[in-house]
Parts: C-alpha cells; sequence; structure tokens
C-alpha cells in the first residue's frame, strides 16, 4: 500500500550545495573527528618516518646502553624519569638500556601495520563472502552462512593463540600475526554486508537495472558495491583499533611480536615488571596505545556520522521523525 | 465555549514553517475534516492539539484551547491530564503505535488508570470493555494478545478503543485509514460514525484522501502550505468549491463513478483483435517452502493485447505485485506457461527506491541504453534529453541527483527510464499510489499520453479502484492470489457479478456526503446479507 | 517457538561438529613430528613412539578424528603399554606433558575463570546500563556530554593497561587492595571476594563501554519510535515512558550481547586471568601456548568455542522470547 510521502510536486527541493562532498562536509563539521584525524596522521608519519626521527635522535631500537642503566639495582636506568636526556628523549629500557624513543617509533610500525594489514584482509574476506551469500543461490548463502557461524565460534584471542602454538617459530611473526587476526576476524564485516545486499537486492533500482538488461556483474558494479562501501568503511575503521589492541594483547602476553622487533604491546609486557622502578617505562607505551586507540575510535564516530547523517539525526528524539509525521 | 479554539497558531520545524498562522474552532460533539497534500501542515496541527511538539524542538507560537485547557500554557501535569482523559488521538499506523511487548489490554489498562483511580482489576476490564465496544470478537480473550497477533484492521480498532477508554470529549484521528485496505478502512470509518453518534464526542479527523473526510465529518477545514484556504460545511465546499485550490484538488480526485475521460488507443469494448504481447496461463508463485510455503499467486491466466490498457486491482496480499514482476520477468512463475513476445519494462511503486540515489537521473534513464550495446556518449545523451523532455521534465536535468527531485517527478524519470528501451508493454506497480492526489492526476495523465501516442499496452497495478477505472480498458480483481472476476471496465464497475467485487466497490468512499450516506447504508446491507 | 528453539539448537551442534573438524585438522595436520610436539621436548623416541600409538597417527586423518569424536561422546582407552588408560567422556585427550586428562585438568580450571566472568559481568551490567541509561535521563546536558567521552575513553583501554594502572594505583600505592591471591569460593567466600575485587573491577571498566553506548542508542532509538509517541499522547509520565515502554524494548539487544559476552569469557578471560595471575582456563591457555602442549590447546580451543556457540544459541533465544516478531520473521 502507498504510505510514501513525497514532497510536493511543485514544492522546492534542496539543491544540493555547492563544491565539497556533503561527505567531508559533514566530518569536516565534527571537531573531535578531526582533531582524531590529525593524531591519527601524526602517528602514522611517525610509523613511516621512524629511521628518519631516529636518526634525528641519534639512536637506534636495538644498540644496548649498559652504561645507562644501573647493574646496582637491577638495571633500573640511571637518571630520573626513566633516563630521560638530550640523547634519549623519552629515557630507556631497563635491564638493556636501549633507547625508548626509537623503539617506541619503530614499535608504531609494527603495532599500525600489523594491524592495518589484518584490517584490510578481514575487509576483503568480509566483503567476498557477505556479498557472494547476498547474492548467490539459498544454496550458496546456507553454505556460507554456516561458515561464518563456525568463524563466529572461533574467538579472535583464543584461536590466535592456539594458532601460534603450532606455526614453526621461523615464520616472520608480524606476517603471522595479521594473517591470524584476518584470517578469524572477518565474520563481523562478512554478516554487515550480506544482510546490506539482502536488502538492496530488493531495492526497485537494482531490478530496474535488471530489466535494463544488465547482467549480474554490472549490476553489482553499479548498483550494489557503491552503496557497500559506506558500512563497510564505517566498520572498518572500528575493527582497526581493535586489532591493534589483539597485537598489543598478544605480546603483551609474549606470544605476539618477539624480541628484538619492538612493538608497543611487547614493551608493556616487559614493563609489568618494572612499573615500580620505572614507571615511565610503562606509561609512555600505555598512553601511546590508549591515545592511538581512542583517537582512530572518535574519527571512527566521525566517519560514520558522516556516512550516515540519519543516524545522528534518529539518535535526536522527536525530530527523526518529523517528515513522516505529516503524512 | 468551543471545545476546540485554534487562533493563530503556527508550528515551525527549524527552516522550515509547516503551520502558518491557522485560525479555526469545533463546537462540542462536532465533526471537522483537515483535509490537505502532504506538507500541507494538516498533522502538525493535529499534534498541536495535544501540545505534542512540547520537547521536540519545534516552535509553535498562537493559541490553543481544547476542553477549557490552554495547550500552550499549561504545565506538564495539566497537559497530561488533557491526552487522553479530555481529547484522545488515533495514529496512522496502528501496528507501530502500540508498544508490542505488551498485551493489548494491558495497554488500554495503562492508559485508563492514568487518569482514573482504579484497580488493576477494573481497569482490565474497562479494557475489554471498550474493546468489546470496537467490535473485536470474543474481547476478553483478544485483550491479552499482543499487537502483532491482531490483523491490521483490529489494531486501529483496538487503538480506537484506547481512545474511548477514557470517555473523551475529543478524537482526533490522524489519518486513521491510510494505512489499511479500502473494504477494512469502510468499517473503521462505519465504527467511527457510530461511535460519534453515541457518545456524542467531537471528531476532528485529519487526512488527505477526500472521500474519507466527506464519508466522517460535517465540516471540511481544507489546508495548503500551513494556511486554511477554505472552510465550511462538507455539502458545500465539497460540492460547490469556492476557492480555486480546493476545486484543483477536487477535479484532481479520481471517481470511481466516473468513465475514464482520456480514451487510450483502443475503443474499449473490442478488446478481441490486436497481437497478444504477454500471455500467462494458469501461473503460480510459490514463496517459501514447507511449513510456511505461500502461494502469492495461484493459477492466474490473463493475455495483454498490444495497445490495451488492462487495469488489475486488489487489497494488500492480493498478490496484484507478484503477478506484475512475473508479467516483466523479474520472476519466474513457480509453474505455469507465461509467454512474452514483446519488450516489457517496469514503472515502480517507490519513488525513493526505484532510482539509484548515488547515480544522476541520466544516467539511470541511459542504462537501457548502454546494455543494449550504444556506445556514441552524443547520441546517448541526446536521446536522454529527448525522454526527460518527453516526461515533462527539463533536458539539463540529466546530471542531476534523485534526492533533487520530488516524488512526482522521480516518477516521471522512471517513466523516461522505462520508455528509453522502446518498450511495447510498461507494467505499472502501483506507479501512482505514494504520490499526492494532483501530481498523481498529471502522471496517470501522462501515461495516458503516451499510451496513445507510442501505442503502448499498459498492465496498470493499483490498490486504488478510482485510479484504475480512469486509466484502464479491461480490469482483473484479484483476492488472494487469484483473478475473481475479470472485463471490461464498464462491466466491472458497473454490473459487478463476484461478491468480493461488490464489496470492495462499495467501500470506496463517496465525494459526494449526500451519496456517503447512502453508500453507509449499502454497506450495512451487503454486511448484513 | 517449538520449531525456532529446535532449528537453532540444530544449528549449534552443527556449527559445534564443524568446529571441532577445523580445529582437530588444523592441530594435528601442523607441520613436523606431531606425536613430538605433543609429548613435548624433553620425551624419550620410545614415549614418542606410544603418543603416536595412542593418537592413532599412523592412521588416516579422518580415522584418528573419529577417535577423537568417539573420546568426546563415549569415551575412549588408552593403552599404555602395562595397562589400558581409561578417559571418560568427553574425553578431550591427554596432556602428556602434564600427565593429566585435558578435560579434568580445564575443569579444575573452570571454576576460577567462571567466578572472575559472572563477578566482573554483574558489575559491567549495572555499570554500563546504568551509564547509558543516565546518559538517556540527562540528554543533551553536560553530564551526556561527558559520559560520552568517558565510555569512549573506557572503549579505547585495553584491559591490561587498565589492570596495570589499577595495580599501581590501588595496591602499591594506596595499598587498599591486595594483589589478587584467587582463593576458591568454597574455601573462603569473603577471601574469594576480595581477592577478586580488582580483576573485576578492571574488567568491568573496560568491558562497560560498549554496553552504555548500546543502552544509550537503543534507548534513543526506542523513544523516537511511534508506539512512545502514542503512550505520550495518552497522558503517560515521562517517567513510565522511559522505564515501562522504552526500557523492555531497548533492553533485549543488550542482554543479548551479555550473554555472548560471557559466553566467550567462560572460555577465558585470557588477558585479565594473565596480569592477575589467576588460576583459570585463559591462563591455562597461555601457558600451554608456551609449551606448545598441543592437546591442551585444542582442548581449550574447542571449548571456548562450545560456550561461544551455546552463548550465541542464548542469546539469540533470549532475544525471540523478548520479541515474539522475531520468530515469525
Amino acid at each position: 500500500m502507498a504510505l510514501a510521502t513525497p514532497a510536493e510536486e511543485a514544492g522546492a527541493v534542496a539543491a544540493p550545495a555547492p563544491g565539497a562532498h556533503p561527505f567531508w562536509r559533514r566530518l569536516r563539521a565534527r571537531r573531535a573527528a578531526l582533531v582524531a584525524a590529525a593524531i591519527v596522521a601524526l602517528l602514522v608519519l611517525a610509523a613511516l618516518a621512524a629511521p628518519l626521527l631516529a636518526g634525528i635522535e641519534g639512536q637506534d631500537p636495538t644498540t644496548y646502553h649498559p652504561d645507562l642503566v644501573d647493574s646496582a639495582t637491577g638495571g633500573v636506568p640511571v637518571g630520573s624519569f626513566g633516563g630521560i636526556s638530550a640523547e634519549h628523549w623519552l629515557g630507556v629500557e631497563p635491564l638493556t638500556g636501549r633507547d625508548l624513543f626509537a623503539r617506541i617509533v619503530y614499535g608504531a610500525r609494527v603495532s599500525l601495520g600489523v594491524a592495518l594489514a589484518a584490517t584490510l584482509l578481514q575487509v576483503v574476506i568480509g566483503v567476498s563472502i557477505g556479498l557472494a551469500a547476498g547474492l548467490g543461490n539459498r544454496f550458496v548463502d546456507q553454505a556460507l552462512s554456516r561458515v561464518t557461524d563456525v568463524v563466529v565460534a572461533l574467538p579472535v584471542m583464543v584461536t590466535a593463540l592456539g594458532a601460534l602454538a603450532v606455526v614453526p617459530t621461523g615464520f616472520p611473526r608480524p606476517v603471522l600475526i595479521a594473517v591470524i587476526i584476518g584470517l578469524v576476524g572477518w565474520s563481523g564485516t562478512s554478516k554487515i554486508v550480506r544482510a546490506q545486499t539482502l536488502s538492496l537486492k530488493s531495492r526497485d533500482h537494482v531490478a530496474a537495472a535488471r530489466l535494463s538488461g544488465w547482467g549480474p556483474w554490472q549490476i553489482a558494479r553499479r548498483e550494489l558495491l557503491p552503496a557497500l562501501a559506506a558500512p563497510v568503511i564505517t566498520y572498518a575503521v572500528l575493527l582497526f583499533p581493535a586489532n591493534i589492541v589483539v597485537e598489543a594483547a598478544l605480546s603483551f602476553l609474549g606470544v605476539g611480536i618477539k624480541p628484538p622487533t619492538p612493538s608497543w604491546g611487547q614493551m608493556l609486557s616487559d614493563a609489568d615488571t618494572w612499573y615500580q622502578a620505572a614507571p615511565t617505562y610503562l606509561l609512555i607505551p600505555a598512553l601511546l596505545l590508549f591515545v592511538t586507540v581512542l583517537a582512530l575510535t572518535v574519527l571512527g564516530e566521525g566517519v560514520r556520522t558522516a556516512l550516515d547523517p540519519r543516524a545522528e539525526s534518529r539518535l535526536r528524539i522527536g525530530t527523526g521523525r518529523k517528515k513522516e509525521a505529516d503524512a | 465555549m468551543s471545545l476546540v479554539e485554534v487562533s493563530d497558531l503556527s508550528v515551525s520545524f527549524g527552516e522550515v514553517r509547516a503551520v502558518d498562522g491557522l485560525s479555526f474552532s469545533l463546537e462540542a460533539g462536532g465533526a471537522l475534516g483537515v483535509v490537505g497534500e502532504s506538507g500541507s501542515g494538516k498533522s502538525a496541527s493535529a499534534y498541536a492539539l495535544l501540545g505534542l511538539h512540547r520537547g521536540t524542538g519545534a516552535k509553535v507560537s498562537g493559541s490553543v484551547r481544547v476542553a477549557g485547557v490552554d495547550v500552550t500554557a499549561a504545565d506538564d501535569a495539566e497537559l497530561r491530564a488533557l491526552r487522553g482523559a479530555k481529547a484522545a488521538m488515533v495514529f496512522q499506523d496502528p501496528l507501530s503505535s502500540l508498544d508490542p511487548y505488551y498485551a493489548v489490554g494491558d495497554q488500554i489498562a495503562e492508559v485508563y488508570r492514568v487518569h482514573h483511580r482504579a484497580s488493576r482489576r477494573a481497569a482490565r476490564a474497562r479494557a475489554v470493555e471498550v474493546l468489546d465496544r470496537v467490535g473485536i470478537p470474543d474481547a476478553v480473550r483478544r485483550s491479552r494478545s499482543r499487537p502483532h497477533e491482531f490483523s491490521g484492521g483490529m489494531r486501529q480498532r483496538a487503538l480506537i478503543a484506547m481512545a474511548l477508554a477514557c470517555e473523551p470529549q475529543l478524537l482526533i484521528a490522524d489519518e486513521p485509514t491510510t494505512a489499511l485496505d479500502v473494504t477494512v478502512q469502510a468499517q473503521i470509518l462505519d465504527l467511527l460514525h457510530d461511535l460519534r453518534r453515541e457518545t456524542g464526542m467531537g471528531l476532528l479527523l485529519v487526512t488527505h484522501d477526500v472521500g474519507v473526510a466527506a464519508e466522517s465529518v460535517d465540516e471540511v477545514l481544507v489546508m495548503q502550505s500551513g494556511r486554511a484556504v477554505e472552510r465550511g460545511p462538507v455539502g458545500e465546499v465539497l460540492v460547490a468549491p469556492r476557492e480555486p485550490y480546493t476545486r484543483a484538488l477536487l477535479a484532481a480526485v479520481p471517481r470511481v463513478t466516473e468513465p475514464r475521460i482520456s480514451s487510450g488507443a483502443k475503443p474499449a469494448d473490442d478488446g478481441d483483435d490486436g497481437e497478444v504481447l504477454v500471455e500467462a496461463v494458469d501461473v503460480r508463485q510459490v514463496f517459501g517452502r514447507g511449513r510456511t510455503a505461500l502461494a502469492a499467486v495461484d493459477g492466474v491466466s490473463l493475455s495483454v493485447r498490444r495497445g490495451e490498457t488492462l487495469g488489475v486491482v486488489g487489497e494488500s496480499g492480493s498478490g496484484k505485485t507478484t503477478l506484475g514482476r512475473m508479467l516483466v520477468g523479474l520472476l519466474e512463475p513457480t509453474s505455469g506457461r507465461l509467454t512474452r513476445d514483446a519488450r516489457v519494462q517496469m514503472v515502480f511503486q517507490d519513488p525513493v527506491s526505484s532510482l539509484n540515489p548515488r547515480r544522476s537521473i541520466g544516467e539511470s534513464v541511459a542504462d537501457p541504453l548502454r546494455a543494449s550495446g550504444e556506445r556514441d556518449e552524443t547520441a546517448i545523451r541526446a536521446r536522454v534529453r529527448d525522454l526527460l523532455t518527453r516526461v515533462g521534465l527539463a533536458p539539463e536535468s540529466y546530471d542531476r541527483y534523485p534526492h533533487e527531485f520530488s516524488g512526482g517527478q522521480r516518477q516521471r524519470v522512471g517513466i523516461a527510464r522505462a520508455l528509453a528501451a522502446e518498450p511495447e508493454l510498461i507494467v505499472c506497480d502501483e506507479a501512482v499510489s505514494a504520490l499526492d492526489v494532483t501530481t498523481q492526476a498529471q502522471v496517470t495523465a501522462l501515461l495516458a499520453e503516451l499510451q496513445q501516442e507510442l501505442g503502448l499496452a499498459l498492465v496498470f497495478i493499483a490498490h486504488d479502484l478510482a485510479v484504475v477505472r480512469q486509466v484502464s480498458d479491461r480490469v482483473a480483481v484479484m483476492r488472494r492470489g487469484r483473478i475473481v472476476e475479470e472485463g471490461s471496465v464498464d462491466q466491472v464497475y458497473g454490473n459487478p457479478r463476484d461478491p468480493y467485487t461488490k464489496q470492495l466497490l462499495a467501500a470506496v468512499p463517496a465525494l459526494d456526503p449526500a451519496l456517503a450516506v447512502v453508500r453507509r447504508a449499502a454497506r450495512k446491507e451487503l454486511a448484513a446479507a | 517457538m517449538k520449531w525456532f528453539l529446535l532449528r537453532r539448537l540444530g544449528g549449534a551442534v552443527f556449527v559445534l561438529l564443524a568446529l571441532s573438524v577445523i580445529v582437530y585438522a588444523a592441530f594435528y595436520v601442523a607441520p613436523g613430528n606431531v606425536a613430538q610436539i605433543a609429548c613435548g621436548p624433553r620425551c624419550s623416541p620410545a614415549q614418542v613412539a606410544q603418543v603416536s600409538e595412542q593418537l592413532h597417527l599412523g592412521d588416516p586423518l579422518y580415522v584418528q578424528y573419529g577417535h577423537f569424536l568417539q573420546g568426546l561422546f563415549v569415551g575412549r582407552d588408552y593403552s599404555t603399554g602395562t595397562g589400558v588408560l581409561h578417559c571418560q567422556a568427553p574425553c578431550l585427550g591427554l596432556s602428556y606433558q602434564s600427565d593429566q586428562q585435558v578435560t579434568e585438568l580445564i575443569l579444575a580450571k573452570l571454576p576460577a575463570t567462571a567466578s572472575l566472568a559472572v563477578g566482573a559481568f554483574v558489575l559491567w551490567m549495572l555499570l554500563g546500563v546504568g551509564t547509558g541509561l543516565l546518559s538517556v535521563w540527562r540528554r543533551g546536558r553536560l553530564t551526556e556530554r561527558v559520559l560520552t567521552w568517558i565510555t569512549l575513553a573506557g572503549m579505547a583501554t585495553p584491559v591490561f593497561v587498565i589492570g596495570l594502572l589499577l595495580i599501581i594505583i590501588l595496591v602499591t600505592a594506596l595499598q587498599i587492595l591486595p594483589f589478587p591471591d584467587y582463593v576458591p569460593l568454597t574455601e573462603d567466600p569473603e577471601q574469594w571476594a576480595w581477592n577478586l575485587l580488582l580483576p573485576w573491577i578492571s574488567l568491568a571498566l573496560v568491558s562497560a563501554a560498549p554496553y552504555a553506548r548500546m543502552t544509550r542508542a537503543s534507548m534513543l532509538e526506542t523513544l523516537a519510535e511511534d508506539h512512545v509517541r502514542t503512550f505520550r499522547a495518552y497522558g503517560v509520565g515521562e517517567r513510565a515512558l522511559v522505564g515501562r515502554h522504552a526500557l523492555r524494548g531497548a533492553l533485549a539487544p543488550v542482554i543479548a550481547l551479555g550473554a555472548l559476552d560471557i559466553g566467550s569469557m567462560f572460555g577465558g578471560a585470557v588477558l585479565t586471568e594473565s596480569l592477575f595471575g589467576i588460576p583459570g582456563v585463559g591462563r591455562e591457555l597461555v601457558d600451554a601456548v608456551k609449551h606448545v602442549d598441543l592437546p591442551v590447546v585444542v582442548g581449550l580451543v574447542l571449548v571456548t568455542g562450545f560456550f561461544v556457540v551455546l552463548a550465541n544459541a542464548v542469546a539469540d533465544i533470549l532475544q525471540a522470547m523478548a520479541d515474539r516478531r522475531v520468530v515469525l520473521a
């Protein structure tokens, strides 16, 4: 039955704002998201320029400085605040005396790189499986949905731990961790994509495209994929920080990134035993991890509301329904 | 003192002024219909009577007095005492308007206890009493059901029962039958009519459907763009309107009693010549399997010939949309034979979802051209511009996006896209039902014109019997997946044989209030028979 | 409803079986000498040969899996050279490194994990839902903004970071709480709770954030629904609208999420247990991984999967019971 409420025929319909795409306009209107984006950009830059930054400092992440730790106390850094000085901007690691700043920026490479690779893998697998399930026939859909159910039953942390037990130690750890997280963490994406595809498939413009004579591939490319971009991007931006935490957690447990390769989680794991003697050694990576994940989460929120302006207005009582009220 | 006194009421939502200086009054026991197209501000006015704009960010000015309460000045407690007790409201969509988690009887009892010091048991008894009054069979048992276990009509009855619970002096009904099938609509309108006569409560009926107002009220107020255009006794305003807008509105309303205005390519009486474009023989479409299997179309045979218009009418769930989708090949019949010897296209119901919001309308219209292998960009552009012009849109619209267009314009784009494939048959699935009557009339006229000019055959699927009568040569009436009656338009509408067709036709609201009284009596007779 | 239940449980059983196949295959097709890995680095060739015999590693994979499945459902016998070791159903195999049956080993660790999970669950549900409700109640004011930021911060903090900070503040600096030393509930309920307080708080603080967000979003959405408008139009007060008409619908998804989370937590709150040294399933997993104790790892992954699948089914059923329309759809 006809219930929809079109605007009146003669009535002026909002003209599109000239210039920027509304997405960027809406994103720019959110200050918190902008600040978050700036922080993320800064971190990424620091990670990319790690050798350069360490070079400016004049240090590298692997050289031991036994002279900077006090062997009498078991390896506490000499000097206040974990040995912070003009040569060592963030101090040195207890026991070894390796430069903390260099380890932090090199660690950013590992932490961000692993999480990014894992996220990309999750998205690629999730979108493929979700799209195939949504577009395929009943049998394909059933089969793929069951596979997804099985993957859901494998919690990322536990499965990653299990998998790390059997893979030979020679395999490069960062790659291994990214692959494992990617292989077990795609179920959310595939569920979203499947649901979205099913809902899109029933829209009349897809039916119209079929009547126009397009084949399934062209329909997927023209009518479906562009519409899937928004929910997938939104979800991926939230997957990314979650993956950073998983990598940090695995390294924290001592089964992730192995020394001498630095990663934030692994530094935290070491710091666990040093927090009384050298609190900065714990606080610096903890703070960085917190800021990174928070910035990415806030950015994700911003992207979500900018991509789906209704999400915001829906949550504001009384206004979201107004259009329908005057049916 | 009047029951309702509104003076200089304005309601704005941000920049948009939905109601703009509206004044009217309603005497106790009177019935006023507020009629207008979408965006006329009629619902926003009705909401203002109960102070429902409070806390929504809408700006309300002017004065509103309902049953002695100054709504704009009242504090929250006074307002709550008014709502439901002195003036009660019935909403458009009965499913979403009831709480899905509680039994219907409990919801009514809750409202009763807000306004009366009564025990739970007494409130439940009152709920059963009013449910029984609105015609819910076996009210004691049904009062324990939750809303989704009710049919659409039953839910609207339950909502009316809730309104009756505290014996209000005023009933505000906001599009109470818009979500319902025409036969159910007639029952609800008859119920409101009886209740009003019995209880003497005032009625304020908000509707876009002039026929619904003609059936139910004594006076009408016609609204346009937030202002009152004309007000007077229903017999005067609807029979001899003074204002040009009212006249235009009434002229646009399709009438089930009048034969089609513009004749198509074929005279209505000889439909036997002309080649058959599409023929269906005993087609079925079954959705689901096993216990949940449902035959949406259950053995339908029909044929469409070149240049003719076949109207397909039916209520929701009759299978008419499924049939249309099979005719164009979007669905394969589960069984039966379907032969298609022509290029077919479809115009869809929903002007929002039928165009891809991410592609310009020119690209959408160009789809059939590109899909058929046309590569010459200049030729494509030229052809699309021609088509846009042909359906009454500016050719420069090529690069604009669907959200920049109104519902009627989007339907025109849909028609242009269908024409691009140079079809011999177009299936219009509720193509005008989402539109306001004036827009509806324009789009219907466009379709008729195109048909004549291009010799198109049309299958016109709709729930609105009047619209179908206006455009069709032949009509098929569908019910529960089957065609119950088929014949020439004059025969089916003038001399229906099937009891269901008779029931349908009797349920269509009449525009003439005097006729409405006669038809109401006829409906009662038919129901008693 | 009956059909829905049957279908849902049938699906769960299928997923569990598929899971066991995948996990079994993944671990026992691992490169290298599986018997040597399972037995541990200090095993003599004779011991390795015995393990190989016990796991039927000479047979094709599906036969091995068949024995595994048999152990799971009816129990199985292991020949030890001198006699027969019976492993009762559900038999998850033998841990050669700790010389114990995996099932017994896991069962011994479950109480600690359950203590942690249940206590934290109660805390985080109260905290999360409470925060969500408060921010709806004070919507549009400063309180809401502050709560939103606290919630975001909560989402951004890994449990091991907040746990470490709490240890530094509450245990080392202020010395209000003891460093957890797990005491079973059956031994001393008071010490049990006192020692678990810190892990509970840490876990609750990080887990509550998604619940606060979900409660808030879900409440705002229900409050904007038509049926709430109906009752507002009938003079029902704001308190009853929120408490009776909005909360019921809004809490259904929150409770379903709770069922999911507590389910996966029964498979071990790996990080919390490791950080606070709670002898639970999660810490056992970390130890088993470090020592490459293959049968234990396989058993634990399966047990976790079992709890997750169970929780998924329970969550679905809870939601269907709260909203009967789901069943019809």
